[in-house]
């Protein structure tokens, strides 16, 4: 197949599609995923083609679906789980973190545990309560899971092809606000590595980290920075769990400044930690102290206040302005 | 604590594909039914729908399970007390509970385990010196749970019921002629993930046998703080047979269990069994189970232990002698020397083992942070070198 332009969602499906043609071991589980095709699609047409054994409609139960993948695992298979939403993932909470996380170094590395969860989250999309969060940093401070986000289409099929052949557990959160995002995905393609971030614009004043659904939010604000002309390095992490910190420590020796977005709250966050050990790594190229943007140590709010709640553009270029200004 | 009447039992018409309905019956009676092949006088009984006739061959092996898995237990808490394990959960008084169960797979069958199915791991093969590493603290499970098909003890309560039900949803879709059981207490029939490994079982009619042994104690919390029904009627609402054995009768566990798998195994789905036992010490070497419970209920369990029992059937029976006896009370202390032996000798990990198998598939911080703490070790050795 040549490349080809599709939504983000249609990517994800394609890689399922692949995923379960190309090895008999895969399966799709998770609630309405079946004739449905899941509450936003994304698994649409899998069980009409693969049928109900290899595209299995779960009862509501998050904790039974992660609990029974993790033993059809054991048994030799390779699910890949749909939680429906990111707030409705904590009933499995138990299950990946002192089960599905823990089982390879708990066996010393006697069974593998290749289970994918994919998660839809983040905001932006005007939903009532729970179906809104950005959980990652709480899967990425677990050892043993590996965290990773999309924030194009072809990302979203490729990471999702390696996420499925990793013989560790992995999240994958899927940016459900860019789901109808169009662009190029070249199904031929030689991917690159899971865990490499990727430098989405170069620049050289400044380099705004982001990853999913921010990432767009980034591109957006180094094209106005550069209508005022700063030029800004817009950095795809890709990967939260592990960060590659190699391609960050070499983009920050560049610009001299980090400005870290994201939608989950900022404390304890996914910046936090960056903001930690960048200023280890670049101690003596920063020009400003590494700032972060995201959303509040409070709920995430009712959807008529999720405009202020998540970092948009105007948010970001304060930032930009902040650390320019140092 | 109510003691469940062991005698009279009315014979039922029901076969064993019936069950369910059998049950039904009696919980409109509102009675509860145990079923018993060996009463603790010694007496084989007979029931209608679970019958069995052991070898005396066989009835000798399951007696030198039950000793050997006792005198192993009672080693392995000298040895917490003696500061060589950290902690030790103790299986006394539910030697029948895993040795009939145990004795009940086939090879091919996968046991799910908690953290004190000693007796049932000792059925399965696994060294009982293996199990005591997570007990020392040199590691989380010393075992290749497919070696021996038995999984790894699992720590929090009832997690393994729902990876049980995911392996039998794995083994119905190969094909494959086994059965999976899932290991559990009375405590953990209150967890959530017990429920939904029942709901999961049922709507995809996975052939795993829930097996809870009914210990009477959750730790301080006695079955009446889990359910206000007996345990084994639970199934019922879920669309699978439950059924209450003796759990203290090995020959009713190896019975039941073995009918339980075989219904599993030609594809009728889920059952549960409740054996209706006693934990006869305290949860683990942490406990007093003198603050929270009678002498006197300790006394009248006393009087149905499983090994006695069948010590009196066997000998009642001359189906073993004196010699027997003494020879496996020699096997008994050489077990308890290897045991020793074996948990003295076992080593420390290595340092830097913290770090394996986090992930299979590597992860750039674990190999930076190795790396850092490998430096930072070696600074010392280093350092000493030079003086």
């Amino acid at each position: 197949m040549a490349a080809e332009k599709m939504s983000l969602s249609k990517a994800i499906n394609a890689s399922l599609r692949t995923a379960l043609e190309n090895d008999p071991k895969v399966l799709i589980m998770g609630e309405d995923v079946g004739k449905l095709g899941g509450v936003f699609r994304v698994t649409d047409g899998l069980q009409k083609d693969f049928g109900e054994d290899r595209v299995i409609d779960t009862p509501l139960a998050e904790s039974g679906i992660v609990g029974t993948a993790i033993g059809l695992a054991l048994r030799g298979y390779r699910p890949v789980v749909e939680i429906q939403f990111d707030g409705f993932v904590f009933p499995a909470y138990d299950q990946i973190v002192t089960q599905l996380a823990k089982m390879h170094a708990r066996s010393l590395g006697k069974v593998k545990m290749p289970v994918v969860i994919r998660i839809p989250y983040g905001g932006g999309i005007g939903a009532v309560e729970h179906h809104s969060e950005s959980p990652e940093a709480l899967f990425a401070h677990v050892a043993g899971l590996k965290v990773i986000s999309p924030s194009n289409a072809s990302d979203a099929y490729w990471m999702l092809q390696q996420a499925i052949g990793s013989d560790d557990p992995v999240i994958y959160f899927e940016p459900k606000r860019r789901y109808h995002d169009k662009s190029e995905v070249d199904t031929s393609a030689i991917p690159a590595p899971l865990h490499a971030a990727r430098v989405a614009r170069p620049g050289t004043d400044l380099t705004l980290a982001a990853y999913g659904p921010m990432v767009k939010v980034c591109l957006d604000v180094a094209a106005a920075a550069a209508e005022e002309g700063k030029s800004v390095e817009v950095v795809d992490l890709r990967s939260m769990s592990p960060i590659d910190f190699d391609t960050l420590q070499g983009s920050v020796e560049r610009t001299g400044r980090l400005v870290v977005v994201h939608e989950a709250p900022v404390f304890l966050g996914t910046g936090s930690e960056i903001a930690a050990r960048i200023t280890e790594r670049c101690f003596y190229h920063l020009e400003a102290p590494v700032l972060r943007v995201g959303g509040f140590h409070a709920p995430y709010p009712p959807s008529r206040l999720e405009d202020e709640y998540l970092p948009g553009l105007d948010r970001v270029l304060d930032a930009v302005d902040r650390a320019l200004a140092y | 604590m109510t003691v469940e009447s062991t005698a009279a039992r009315k014979p039922r018409r029901s076969g064993a594909k019936r069950t369910s309905a059998g049950n039904a019956k009696k919980q409109a009676a509102g009675q509860t039914d145990l079923v018993q092949l060996l009463t603790p006088e010694g007496e084989r009984v007979e029931h209608p729908e679970y019958s069995i006739d052991p070898t005396p061959d066989e009835l000798r092996g399951l007696y030198r399970d039950m000793v050997l898995t006792r005198r192993f237990d009672a080693e392995a808490t000298t040895l917490q007390r003696q500061g060589e394990l950290g902690l030790w959960a103790s299986l006394l008084g539910q030697e029948a509970a895993q040795i009939g169960s145990g004795r009940a797979l086939q090879t091919s069958d996968y046991v799910f385990p908690t953290y004190r199915e000693h007796g049932v791991a000792w059925c399965r093969g696994v060294d009982p010196t293996n199990l005591l590493g997570m007990f020392r603290g040199v590691n989380h499970g010393g075992w290749d749970p497919n070696s021996n098909n038995f999984h790894l003890y699992t720590i929090v309560i009832g997690s393994q019921t729902l990876h049980a039900t995911g392996y039998a949803m794995g083994v119905a879709k190969d094909g494959a002629d086994s059965a999976v059981i899932a290991y559990f207490g009375d405590g953990a029939s209150s967890q959530g993930d017990v429920a939904e490994s029942f709901t999961f079982s049922a709507v995809y009619n996975a052939p795993v046998v829930f097996f809870c042994q009914n210990n009477q104690w959750a730790i301080s919390e006695p079955t009446e703080r889990q359910t206000r029904v007996p345990l084994y009627q639970r199934a019922q609402g879920f669309g699978f047979p439950g059924v209450r054995v003796d759990g203290n009768d090995v020959l009713a566990c190896l019975a039941v269990t073995r009918a339980a798998l075989e219904r599993a195994r030609t594809g009728q789905g889920p059952m549960l069994i409740e054996a209706f036992t006693y934990r006869m010490g305290a949860h683990t070497t942490s406990d007093d189970p003198t603050r929270y419970r009678s002498a006197e209920e300790r006394e009248l369990w006393e009087t149905k232990d499983p090994i006695l029992r069948l010590r009196t059937h066997l000998t009642k029976q001359g189906l073993a002698d004196e010699e027997f006896f003494a020879g496996l009370e020699r096997e008994s202390d050489a077990l308890a020397k290897r045991v020793r032996d074996a948990v003295r000798a076992m080593p420390d990990p290595d340092d830097l083992a913290m770090f394996e198998h986090t992930y299979a598939d590597g992860h750039a911080l674990v190999d930076e942070e190795r790396a850092q703490f490998a430096a930072y070790q070696a600074s010392f050795v280093t350092a000493e070198e030079g003086i």
